[in-house]
């Protein structure tokens, strides 16, 4: 057996059977987190939320998911087949894959490689081809209309957070999540983490990450009251459900990108208690769960507020704070307090 | 042959078929769909050559932004590039002389390429050794240390693309209502509006 | 180490961060009202820098290993584009005002791009080279279209963009080939490596490349045919930048390049050098004659002199730098005064390019026209007059480097093209008596005009004693 797992076939086995299990897990999550997001929605309306399927709705979202995977899919007119079939897949692909390099414990990683932060950044910026390309093959003006105004959203946002993780990457020294993760080991626990050295940056990158995965407040490319439901408008069925389940998982994404560069991943907050996965996905769950509340209490943006803030607030914002930890970091202001390399990790 | 060599063929293959659709392809968005392919196997390219920093900025810079750009003017474009072809058929004739002739020179150059003698230790001279640093940092090093100074004249010609496009299309239109968002935010509510505690079925 | 580099590219920086003031200080202030006062100030920074590196610095420095050469041969290219481009700021204020043109991001422009300039005459490496031509160029696209409403305007810019990105690309293969032979992009090293050994096939293609990608950058034959259109398109002021600091640029570049890079391979290319100058001078010539519009004449006119300037560099010796070097010092006066008085051309207020317009100008400013004369006379190369020796110096460099026939061929040319300068002259002495010029003419236009004029006359003495000025820096590059 461990011949086996040393050769080829065996390695390519382990590889693949570790990467369903990546996928299964942000699957079942998926599942949960959309069933969460309704209820927390519908705890702040004072609704009761799901509660027909299963125990409490639990099983709501499989009901749906298999709703929409027997159903009939529509494809309309004078649509562009291959773009329009491509942009869904490419959607739901691009943000399953960004997953491969998300550790959640210091070896619970498929694919360790030294420009992580980047991979996962440049796959988010491909994930505006999803929406693009949904928007322009489906021959419809208000897909299309949508899908412009989200890509130019999700570009302006791309810059500003690209920005933020260039500072944390300052402070580490290195592209890797498990090195970014260690940097933030320390004494005191929940002090030590990057959130208090970076902290404005912290509410940009909450602010930009709801902008980038296109969530509400920022939802401008659904708007359904203006553009019906945007790009998504003309797609019916498993497309419909692959865009979807696209979208949760790249805020999913967001949720653990937050904890791993902001709040120590698998790091556990009070000294003494033991490191872990299970503090990795509590704090997953619990920046879900704030980007929930905000699309329960956060009324939607307008357009020009949205780019005016992207351009004008967070670019010069997150640039300014890049130089200034480039200069803090470099003179090792408070004892390496924003150069977590000089004090080991 | 090993799992690389495989991928780089891969990627090859998929790398010069994708830029050949570019150029073959009738709908303009399809060729930029296609040249996003190109980019992307190219990122794979450099992944195999172990410049993986490379590789991700390929992706982000051209397939996340400048490709995004592409894709937006050719789709609001309305323009009948069938008939652009039709138009470029004329001087096809011409163009695959001029072609040809260039062709055979270089194949002629090439066929009797050799680098000078030291040309392979002047070139790994520059480089960092790099079993000691790690190649994103040997980039660093040499982009902020040794050249510097064409990295900062890089960031001039950025200024300059950037005024160029400013003095280009940036107009002051006169006689239009413009935003003051300033103002906006800073309205006191209490002043601009008045709530009124309605009783049912009195109305105002 | 970086200190020593940095204060020695610290003109450069000082334009630099003068040209980022400037830009700041126009978005913050008074936008396009404070152009004129930028105008100046840039001109000012300008001149001061000429002074600053003319008198100042000495010796021959290499900063960045060898990137970046601060010797004599490019103080006297850098003082020149300095100069010179200070000159063409001022002059094209009054016709951009008045014709609501005048935009701050001009004398920014023009700076940047004399930035780029000034790094292309000290590069010492083709890396260093690329870039300073790009920023060069960028620049003059953008000056180019600068008058975006106007269709000739944006078409002039769109086509100097174009063959200005094919010619980049040209360069950038043939510095491609060349480091891939070399196996360094650095002159000295190049030039090591060609001595060690004979010349190969792919340095060769290179050479060549590099070669037709600097010519399409000083307009010579047959990479030219931008340069009319732009040249007309092109609002006179930009026009009057083209023909000017650029070309010093350009060929002080092609120079650096030949003797620094590939000093030993001078064989090679001068016959190339050679040929691009014989049709240089003979195009230019020739095509002029038909011309009637004023700019376009000019266009073939800076063509012509472009090819007399090659003349010089062909003979591949430290002479013919030297010819080189006083050639475009002179070619470049003579064109600051003649721009000057295109500039004010124009009837009712309107600018005016036809050449028709001149007739019976003597009549109405005899001492305007005579400035003109003298300058027409020296653009032709007419005896007296300090262009004579211009050519004089390039022709005896080509006969000193045993190329008789390149100087013969220079000599029927210059006869040819002065047909066509000397035509202006007859219009306005000779010609019908028709609609009349305006005589308004700006104090700056009218100093700048009579001071060349002057400088036509009076520089025949000595030619200011810009002679051994340029036989050191000639000696400098020519090792």
């Amino acid at each position: 057996m461990a011949d086996f797992l040393q050769s080829g076939l065996g390695i390519a086995l382990t590889i693949a059977a570790q990467g369903l299990l990546i996928i299964m897990f942000v699957m079942i999550s998926l599942l949960f987190l959309v069933y969460g997001d309704r209820k927390v929605w519908a705890a702040v309306q004072m609704r009761r939320g799901p509660n027909v399927v299963g125990a409490f709705g639990l099983l709501q979202s499989v009901a749906d998911a298999l709703k929409y995977v027997v159903k009939e899919i529509v494809v309309p007119a004078g649509v562009d087949r291959p773009v329009f079939f491509l942009a869904p897949m490419l959607s739901f692909v691009l943000a399953v894959l960004a997953w491969a390099v998300i550790p959640f414990n210091s070896t619970w990683v498929l694919a360790e490689i030294n420009v992580a932060i980047l991979f996962v950044f440049a796959v988010s910026s491909l994930e505006v081809y999803g929406v693009i390309m949904g928007g322009w093959a489906s021959n419809s003006k208000y897909p299309f209309l949508g899908s412009l105004r989200s890509a130019a959203q999700m570009i302006s946002y791309e810059v500003s957070l690209g920005l933020i993780i260039i500072g944390v990457i300052i402070s580490t020294g290195s592209m890797n999540f498990g090195a970014i993760v260690a940097a933030q080991d320390g004494d005191y626990g929940i002090f030590n983490w990057y959130w208090l050295p970076h902290l404005p940056m912290v509410v940009l990158f909450l602010v930009s990450a709801l902008a980038e995965t296109n969530r509400p407040p920022f939802d401008l490319p659904e708007a359904e009251s203006e553009l019906v439901a945007g790009f998504m408008v003309e797609y019916s069925s498993t497309p419909y459900l692959l865009f979807m389940a696209g979208e949760y998982i790249a805020i999913f994404l967001m949720c653990a990108l937050m904890s791993l560069l902001f709040f120590g991943g698998w790091l556990s907050p009070i000294p003494g208690l033991p490191d872990g996965a299970l503090w990795m996905v509590a704090k997953m769950a619990f920046f879900f769960f704030i980007f929930a509340m905000v699309k329960a209490i956060v009324p939607r943006y307008r357009y020009d507020q949205l780019m005016r803030i992207g351009w004008k607030v967070f670019l010069p914002l997150s640039l300014g704070w890049v130089v200034l930890v480039a200069f803090l970091a470099k003179f090792e202001i408070l004892g390496g307090f924003w150069a977590r390399w000089a004090i080991g990790g | 042959m090993t799992v690389a060599d495989y991928a780089f063929y891969a990627f090859a293959l998929v790398a010069v078929a994708a830029g050949l659709l570019v150029v073959v392809a009738r709908n303009p968005v399809h060729s930029v769909l296609w040249l996003i392919l190109a980019f992307l196997s190219s990122a794979g390219l450099f992944v195999l050559l172990g410049a993986e920093f490379v590789a991700m900025l390929l992706i982000i810079v051209y397939v996340g932004a400048v490709a995004v750009l592409f894709l937006f003017v050719v789709m609001m474009l309305d323009i009948d590039f069938a008939a652009l072809k039709a138009e470029m058929a004329k001087y096809v004739p011409l163009a695959a002389l001029v072609g040809i002739v260039i062709l055979m020179q270089l194949a002629l150059a090439y066929g009797a390429w050799e680098q000078a003698e030291g040309a392979l230790g002047l070139r790994q001279a520059v480089t960092p050794d790099l079993n000691e640093i790690h190649n994103t940092r040997a980039l660093g090093l040499l982009l902020y240390d040794r050249y510097i100074f064409l990295f900062q004249t890089g960031g001039l010609i950025l200024l300059v693309a950037m005024i160029g496009a400013i003095v280009l299309t940036l107009r002051h239109r006169e006689g239009i209502k413009r935003q003051n968002v300033l103002a906006q935010m800073y309205r006191d509510p209490a002043k601009a509006m008045e709530l009124k505690d309605i009783k049912p079925g009195q109305g105002l | 180490m970086i200190s020593a580099d940095i204060s020695i590219v610290l003109p450069e920086i000082a334009l630099a961060i003068f040209a980022f003031g400037a830009l700041m200080f126009g978005v913050y202030t008074g936008k396009d009202r404070t152009a004129p006062l930028l105008i100046w100030l840039t001109a000012g920074f300008m001149v001061a820098l000429a002074f600053w590196l003319g008198v100042g610095a000495t010796g021959n420095r290499e900063a960045f290993g060898g990137m970046f050469v601060n010797d004599a041969f490019a103080r006297f290219a850098k003082v020149m584009i300095l100069l010179s481009a200070a000159a063409v700021l001022v002059m094209g204020q009054d016709y951009m005002q008045r014709r609501d043109m005048l935009r701050f991001e001009f004398p920014v422009l023009v700076s940047l791009s004399v930035i780029g300039m000034m790094i292309m005459v000290s590069a010492g490496d083709l890396m260093a080279l690329y870039m300073g031509l790009e920023l060069q160029s960028l620049a003059l696209y953008v000056l180019a279209s600068i008058r975006r409403d106007h269709a000739k305007s944006t078409e002039a810019g769109l086509k100097y963009f174009m063959l200005g990105a094919l010619s980049s690309g040209l360069l950038l293969y043939g510095a491609s080939l060349t480091y891939g032979f070399a196996g360094t992009t650095v002159f000295s090293g190049i030039i090591t490596t060609l001595q060690a050994g004979d010349m190969s096939l792919g340095l060769l293609f290179g050479l060549v490349f590099l070669l037709t990608g600097l010519a399409f950058k000083v307009s010579a034959v047959p990479f030219h045919m931008w340069t009319p259109d732009v040249y007309e398109g092109a609002p006179t002021p930009v026009t009057a930048v083209f023909a000017t600091a650029p070309k010093i640029a350009a060929m002080a570049l092609l120079a650096r390049l030949a003797h620094d890079a590939f000093g030993p391979a001078v064989g090679d290319w001068t016959q190339i050098l050679a040929v691009l100058a014989v049709l240089s001078m003979f195009l230019g010539s020739i095509a002029a004659i038909g011309q009637r519009d004023i700019k376009r004449l000019m266009a073939y006119s800076s063509i012509a002199h472009m090819g007399y300037a090659l003349v010089g560099l062909a003979a591949g010796t430290a002479g013919g730098v030297q010819a080189m070097l006083v050639y475009m010092a002179i070619y470049v006066t003579m064109n600051v005064g003649a721009f000057a008085f295109i500039l004010a051309m124009e009837r009712d207020g309107r600018p005016v390019t036809d050449i028709r317009s001149l007739n019976m100008y003597s009549r109405h400013e005899p001492l305007k026209a005579l400035a003109l004369l003298v300058l027409m006379f020296s653009l032709a190369g007419v005896p007296p007059t300090v262009g004579f020796f211009g050519k004089l110096y390039v022709l005896r460099a080509a006969v000193e480097a045993d190329m008789t026939w390149l100087a013969i061929a220079g000599v029927i040319a210059s006869v040819i093209g002065a047909y066509y300068y000397l035509r202006i002259v007859y219009f306005m002495y000779f010609g019908e008596e028709g609609e009349t010029l305006d005589r308004r003419m700006p104090p700056v236009q009218w100093g700048l005009l009579m001071a060349s004029a002057a400088v036509m006359i009076v520089g025949v003495v000595n030619l200011f004693g810009i002679d051994p000025l340029a036989a050191v820096a000639a000696q400098t590059l020519v090792r």
